[in-house]
């Protein structure tokens, strides 16, 4: 056991070393959700107006833009995983004496820490937007986007785990996020669209995600909560179904990394 | 051997890729304190062998024990006590020296007194002290190598494995790499197993095992084998060469026989012979020389073809591509 913890907190380490080292790499993963985040709200915001009582569109959209960042920087654990293989530093790590579910979540934990960053240098645009912060709020997302994050670190590392080119990876990863974060609740409300899109996205446990996170910076606004079967979840469901994902996928992770020889 | 006094054992091992067999069921023990070389072509299984020693691969059938821990049932033991230098190279390029060598310390619980110590000592060793901040990526391909090297020591392992650990460096560099392995032995006093397809760096091993095809062919000290070939070649010229021949048989007991005016003959400990041989030979020398055979020799007599000609073809691809696959 002691094997895994060490495993998982050097490579944790190592993973925030380099984040820290490419400064570039802070600079473009902040690039997407801004560019989101100012064009959708510039362009749609006067036309839309209020989503709900008190909240206009960028507000609405904003903490989806955080769970957005989070996506991103944790599927990039995957792309790591990846790059480590094509560089040989993975092999490093898997002849040392760290447990294998040690390794992946390391990585995960790594990306989890990095998610985390990123969301608090977005987080400085609150008042810009017009949201307000608490210290208590910003509390309360710390587990939340770190939770999120090892789930999605997860399924980055499970596909990294079948995928052995750089390119191919980077292509399914391009493929996967765009759906992922337009059938997750970011840029609308997932309750009255057309029952398909509603199926689809109240499906996509990334729609609770955002939600949680929602709900924790603008606070529970009336008819704004993704509803299920009439149900209006709460943020401890929804944390509890993010933390099943976490299961779920880093389960299968360490699983398919365990796989490999 | 006693069991204390051995480092690597290893009986019948044999690793298969699909259908390939790219280790054949070899057997050998390496000595504590060994420079034992493993020489054969690309494709011949040496990385095969090494990869199951470090435990990196399961061997299909046989086994090894490595500083007494076994290579399947032990492995996180096998691990903590040997230092690895892969062929290519394993170092995160976008960390520094120093952060590559820190990572290595956490992952293999160097204790937190020794750890700036020991990376100041072999950073040192490898004259990498002042580039210790310098990124990787900055770094020339002898200057990785050094630093593997040094990494490869920092957890303090009974046994180095380096595969192919000058591949791709020019001349001069290699030789620096191996005065560097040179002080590793005398300050570290471990056990260094190396492969390599470079005749001229088996020459510096303890012992040679000469591997082809999966299988090892011949397993000696470097003069041994050497001997094997049929020692020394004695080549001089004389005023009448046929008298000369019949005068080496009858007086020697040698097989010498005359060639363009020259006579030569093999003979053991061709170093030892000569001077006696030049006090005793009853005709005037006009010239005389000695000449050692070369490893080149004994894997050609061993093999049948040179160690040079190593082109791919269809089974050493799939055994490339074993190894891809393996790293993954």
């Amino acid at each position: 056991m002691s094997e895994n913890w060490r495993g998982a907190w050097v490579v944790a380490y190592r993973e925030l070393l380099r984040f820290v080292n490419e400064r570039s790499r802070i600079v473009s993963s902040l690039a997407f959700p801004l560019l989101f985040l100012v064009i959708f709200g510039a362009g749609f915001g006067p036309t839309i107006g209020a989503i709900a009582p008190g909240v206009d569109f960028i507000q609405f959209m904003y903490p989806g833009i955080v769970a957005m960042s989070v996506l991103t920087t944790s599927l990039f654990a995957g792309v790591s995983v990846v790059w480590d293989r094509e560089f040989g530093f993975l092999r490093e790590i898997l002849v040392a004496p760290i447990g294998r579910t040690g390794i992946v979540v390391g990585k995960a934990l790594g990306a989890g820490v990095t998610a985390l960053l990123q969301v608090l240098i977005l987080l400085l645009l609150a008042p810009i937007i017009g949201v307000s912060l608490t210290l208590q709020t910003i509390l309360l997302l710390v587990p939340i986007v770190v939770i999120l994050s090892l789930g999605l670190s997860g399924l980055g590392i499970l596909l990294a785990s079948f995928m052995t080119s750089q390119q191919g990876f980077q292509l399914l990863i391009q493929l996967l996020i765009f759906p992922l974060i337009f059938l997750a609740g970011v840029f609308f409300p997932v309750n009255d669209v057309p029952i398909w899109l509603e199926v689809i996205s109240k499906v996509n446990p990334l729609t609770y995600g955002v939600d949680a996170i929602r709900q924790v910076i603008l606070g529970s606004v009336p008819g704004l909560g993704v509803t299920v079967l009439g149900h209006t979840m709460t943020l401890l469901e929804e944390i509890a179904v993010v933390v099943g994902l976490d299961v779920l996928l880093i389960g299968g992770a360490v699983a398919a990394f365990n796989r490999q020889e | 051997m006693d069991r204390q006094a051995k480092a690597i054992g290893v009986r019948e091992l044999a690793r298969s890729f699909g259908k390939i067999e790219a280790v054949k069921g070899i057997s050998f023990e390496v000595a504590e304190g060994e420079l034992f070389g493993f020489l054969g072509p690309n494709g011949a299984g040496k990385t095969t062998t090494i990869n199951m020693l470090c435990t990196l691969l399961r061997p299909s059938r046989g086994g090894a024990t490595v500083n007494g821990f076994d290579i399947v049932r032990e492995r996180s033991e096998v691990r903590r006590s040997i230092g690895l230098v892969f062929q290519q190279t394993t170092l995160d390029e976008y960390l520094s020296a120093e952060q590559n060598l820190l990572f290595h310390a956490f992952a293999y619980n160097v204790p937190a007194d020794l750890r700036n110590h020991r990376i100041h000592e072999l950073l040192t060793m490898v004259e990498l002290w002042d580039r210790r901040k310098g990124s990787v990526r900055t770094f020339s391909g002898g200057m990785k190598r050094r630093l593997e090297i040094a990494r490869g020591l920092l957890h303090h392992p009974r046994v180095l494995f380096l595969d192919e650990p000058t591949i791709g460096l020019d001349p001069q560099t290699r030789r620096h790499i191996w005065n560097y392995l040179q002080r590793v032995r005398e300050q570290e006093h471990l056990t260094l197993f190396l492969t390599t397809q470079y005749l001229d760096e088996a020459e510096s091993c303890d012992r040679i095992a000469i591997i082809d095809r999966g299988e090892i062919v011949a397993l000696d000290t470097p003069d041994g084998l050497k001997r094997a070939v049929g020692g020394d070649l004695v080549t001089f010229s004389v005023e009448n060469p046929s008298s000369a021949v019949e005068e080496v048989k009858s007086r020697y007991g040698l097989d010498a026989s005359a060639r363009d005016g020259t006579v030569r003959f093999h003979v053991e400990h061709g170093d030892r012979f000569l001077p006696k041989f030049v006090q005793t030979f009853p005709q005037p020398l006009l010239s005389i020389a000695l000449q050692r055979p070369t490893l080149e020799d004994v894997f050609i007599t061993l093999t049948g073809h040179e160690i040079r000609d190593s082109e791919l073809d269809a089974k050493d691809q799939l055994l490339a591509a074993g190894r891809w696959r393996m790293g993954r």
